[in-house]
């Protein structure tokens, strides 16, 4: 299994980093949208995408939208410190598989990787 | 092996003392359980890096204060960030604080942001330094040889 971490913060990068390492899912890192959308342009794919909501340049609901468009049938599981109804609905219709707010944990991970399976 | 029971034993207590007085909460320990052989130092690395990234979004804030016109929305997007690595961490005081923060952004209300402001740079040197005394006592348990508790 391969995941994308999404996010423009260093300490969550590293931290999803870790988690989904601990798995032992292999995965890369990237720091906005537009970064996610130009990895799978360039042709790689993976299982997961754990999407952060809000990031500069491109946002993770742009982003998620994009993604779908262009065929990507991935799980998005959405990972943001959002967490009134309202300010996700968005995040999920765009095209989410899952959502967790964060801080992302063991428990949380597992729980969207089961989805896949 | 006397002194590397006590040096544990004063690593359990510290530790405990944090959670105790709120200064970190359990995520904090999960963060601790992610460590293993393969990423001996992911504690130390992570919570540096959320050092340079506190003292880079509290300077950006303080800056926009400091404007005539203050941008209340780009001080709410740096108070966003930090109350998300904060809260990634287990920093529990400056996450509750960024929470405040960010209502008196909404309000647009200068002195309240000051006030918030103040209190999350006090708030992040307390962590700061209780943080490198725990990575210190740390370090002194496996230069004497032992290793580190883990705390539940």
């Amino acid at each position: 299994m391969t995941a994308l971490v999404v996010d423009d913060n260093m300490v969550n990068r590293t931290i999803h980093h870790q988690l989904l390492d601990n798995l032992g899912i292999e995965n890369v890192a990237v720091g906005n949208g537009k970064e996610a959308v130009d990895i799978h342009c360039s042709g790689k794919a993976f299982d997961l995408i754990l999407m952060d909501m809000d990031m500069p340049i491109m946002n993770g609901i742009e982003a998620t939208r994009k993604l779908r468009e262009m065929g990507i049938r991935s799980m998005i599981a959405g990972v943001s410190t959002r967490s009134m109804e309202q300010e996700i609905r968005e995040f999920i219709e765009a095209g989410l598989d899952d959502y967790q707010e964060k801080p992302l944990t063991v428990s949380k991970l597992i729980s969207i990787i089961r989805k896949i399976n | 092996m006397d002194v590397v029971n006590q040096m544990q034993r004063q690593f359990v207590d510290y530790s405990t003392s944090l959670h105790r007085e709120g200064i970190l909460d359990d995520q904090f320990t999960q963060l601790q359980k992610l460590q293993d052989e393969n990423s001996p130092d992911f504690v130390v690395e992570v919570a540096s890096l959320f050092f340079e990234d506190c003292e880079k979004l509290i300077n950006n804030m303080a800056r926009a204060l400091e404007q005539q016109g203050v941008d209340f929305k780009q001080v709410d997007a740096s108070v966003h960030q930090l109350k998300g690595s904060s809260s990634s961490i287990g920093a529990v005081q400056v996450k509750n604080v960024c929470i405040a923060f960010r209502s008196f952004c909404e309000a647009q209300n200068r002195e309240g942001c000051l006030r918030c402001l103040q209190q999350v740079t006090h708030e992040y040197s307390l962590l700061k330094n209780k943080l490198q005394t725990l990575f210190r006592l740390e370090q002194q348990i496996l230069a004497a040889g032992g290793s580190i508790p883990v705390i539940e």
